[in-house]
């Protein structure tokens, strides 16, 4: 178990400095997180072209793990649609979960979070973002069905 | 915590350190340094013996056959509550409620007191520094009388605001329920005033000791309380067993809780009788084993001195305090007058959770998160603190092992 692994310079600057930070004007569809555990809350706009999100914004507070996983999660998932962005999830899950899991170059910066899998405590820290994410996604879903 | 701490003979921390086979291990590659007894003490050899005593030779179930296992197990359980009762200073073994812990013991009370007599109109009082386990109980009261649940508030410091609390009290006020100890905060809040007010406007009192046992000698009768809960693992018993105190007047008057086997007299399909007290409010098997530990270790707390324990722990806080105070960025939450030893704070630029993880790292165990108790960390608008805690078996190098930790997490997230 190394300290180092776990607060890669890349989880560190994106924890100080969050990307896509703050509320979306004109979002689709938005979603509240909670891990009542430790209390970390965050919110997901989404804003959607066709089955592409064309843009997306988080705001919460949160410790270093979940801030930075949302943070990479927003460049991640920018100009993808939802289908490839699932598929995503499932890789980085796997990757939280499974120690030694050599990143699929496909993760990109996301496979800054591969020491994560080594703290077993600090998985739900990391996949909060990606439920929050998922559930504003269903709810985009749910009301383009509706209309 | 009181003046006879000052007298007590000094405790040998090094030597009670000896009586706890767990705490000599490594974590993470560094000796582990325990401080987070406010969330589960650790066990000393004599309660691990007294259980392992217990389940090799006396084991059977209690107040039932008339072999020779049966009653030696009874006197173990019933000897156990004696011994409660000798720790509390209760009038009677009819006052002992063998019960899981705090919060099943104060659950009883909201079931099996609160709910059969209160309606719309009356009220509960709580403090706003309560741990989850004695607002919720009184919250499903509320609901399932029309009562209405106060909340006493506290100060910035973490004190419970007296004035403010004695103004609540009215003649609506049936139950006034709060901690001896904040959990969260380490406060210390002035049971007897709060019982005298409550007493003097009609209104009974429940205290929940969780956080109190381990630090202070309890004097149920001193204290005049009508119940008082607390858990046998605070204050280095096993888990799974805990002591609901009650006045036996009122004990008498309330009806059982749960019905099964040994809370009956008689059973037929038409009724069922009752048996006395306490065993009318323990339904079924209970857990034998944790109260012969839970008797244990109030042997040994006791025979370490509770008074030179809690001078030892005081010394500590006082030292953690001036060191963490010197940390920048670093703030103390819960800075009340009178504190037990539970230190929580936050460090700036770095998350609780982070720090948790560092810290862990360094084999340093610290409790972080909301501490069931939302609504404290609600008031002072922070989601999470870290929470240090001291026991009699942690030292001043526990002290600055914590420190030199703190000083990782700050080069980490400098």
């Amino acid at each position: 178990m190394d300290l180092k692994d776990l607060y890669r310079d890349v989880i560190l600057d994106h924890n100080r400095q969050p990307r896509n930070f703050g509320p979306l004007e004109n979002a689709d569809a938005h979603a509240d997180g909670h891990n009542p555990l430790c209390g970390d809350r965050l919110t997901v706009w989404v804003s959607l072209q066709g089955d592409r999100i064309a843009d997306v914004h988080f705001e919460g507070k949160g410790c270093a793990i979940s801030t930075a996983s949302a943070s990479l999660m927003t460049e991640a998932v920018k100009g993808k649609d939802t289908a490839t962005v699932r598929r995503l999830y499932e890789q980085v899950h796997t990757l939280l979960t499974h120690p030694n899991t050599t990143p699929d170059a496909s993760l990109g910066k996301l496979a800054a979070l591969g020491g994560v899998s080594e703290f077993p405590a600090r998985v739900k820290c990391a996949t909060l973002c990606w439920h929050t994410l998922s559930a504003a996604l269903d709810r985009s879903a749910d009301a383009v069905t509706t209309e | 915590m009181n003046t006879a701490a000052a007298v007590a003979a000094p405790l040998d921390a090094e030597r009670v350190r000896r009586d706890f086979p767990i705490l000599a291990q490594q974590v993470n590659g560094h000796p582990l340094i325990y401080l987070d007894s406010a969330a589960s003490g650790q066990r000393p050899n004599a309660v691990l013996r007294a259980v392992e005593r217990y389940e090799t030779h006396h084991h059977s179930n209690v107040h039932r056959g008339v072999h020779a296992l049966s009653q030696t197990a009874t006197e173990a359980f019933e000897g156990a509550r004696e011994r409660a009762r000798r720790f509390l200073n209760a009038r009677s073994r009819r006052e002992i409620v063998f019960v899981r812990g705090t919060t099943e013991g104060i659950n009883l009370v909201a079931q099996a007191f609160a709910r059969p007599r209160f309606g719309p109109g009356d009220e509960i009082l709580i403090s706003g520094l309560e741990h989850h386990a004695n607002i919720v109980p009184w919250q499903m009261v509320c609901e399932q009388t029309g009562c209405a649940l106060k909340v006493a508030p506290i100060d910035r410091r973490g004190e419970v605001d007296l004035e403010r609390l004695f103004g609540q009290l009215t003649a609506r006020t049936r139950l006034v329920a709060v901690a001896h100890v904040s959990n969260a905060l380490g406060t210390i809040l002035p049971v007897e005033r709060i019982v005298q007010a409550a007493h003097s406007c009609g209104a009974l009192v429940l205290l929940d000791g969780a956080q109190a046992v381990p630090h202070t000698a309890i004097d149920v009768q001193a204290l005049g309380c009508d119940f008082y809960a607390f858990s046998g693992h605070k204050l280095y018993g096993p888990t799974g067993i805990g002591v609901l105190f009650g006045r036996e007047e009122l004990l008498e008057e309330m009806p059982p809780w749960q019905g099964g086997g040994d809370m009956i007299r008689t059973v037929s399909f038409e009724k069922s009788t009752y048996n006395e007290l306490p065993w009318k409010f323990e339904a079924g098997t209970p857990n034998i084993s944790g109260a012969v530990g839970l008797a244990a270790a109030m042997d040994y707390l006791e025979g370490l001195g509770i008074e030179a324990v809690a001078a030892h722990e005081q010394r500590l806080l006082a030292l953690a305090t001036a060191e963490l105070n010197r940390i920048p960025g670093l703030e103390i939450i819960g800075t009340a007058a009178h504190k037990a030893a539970v230190l929580s704070f936050t460090l700036r630029g770095c998350h609780p959770h982070d720090l948790g993880t560092i810290l862990d790292s360094e084999g340093v165990a610290i409790r972080t998160g909301h501490h069931c108790a939302m609504p404290v960390m609600t008031f002072f608008d922070i989601p999470a603190t870290a929470r240090a805690s001291f026991g009699c078996y942690n030292t001043e190098a526990d002290v600055y092992a914590l420190v030199a930790a703190l000083g990782k997490a700050r080069e980490v997230f400098g």
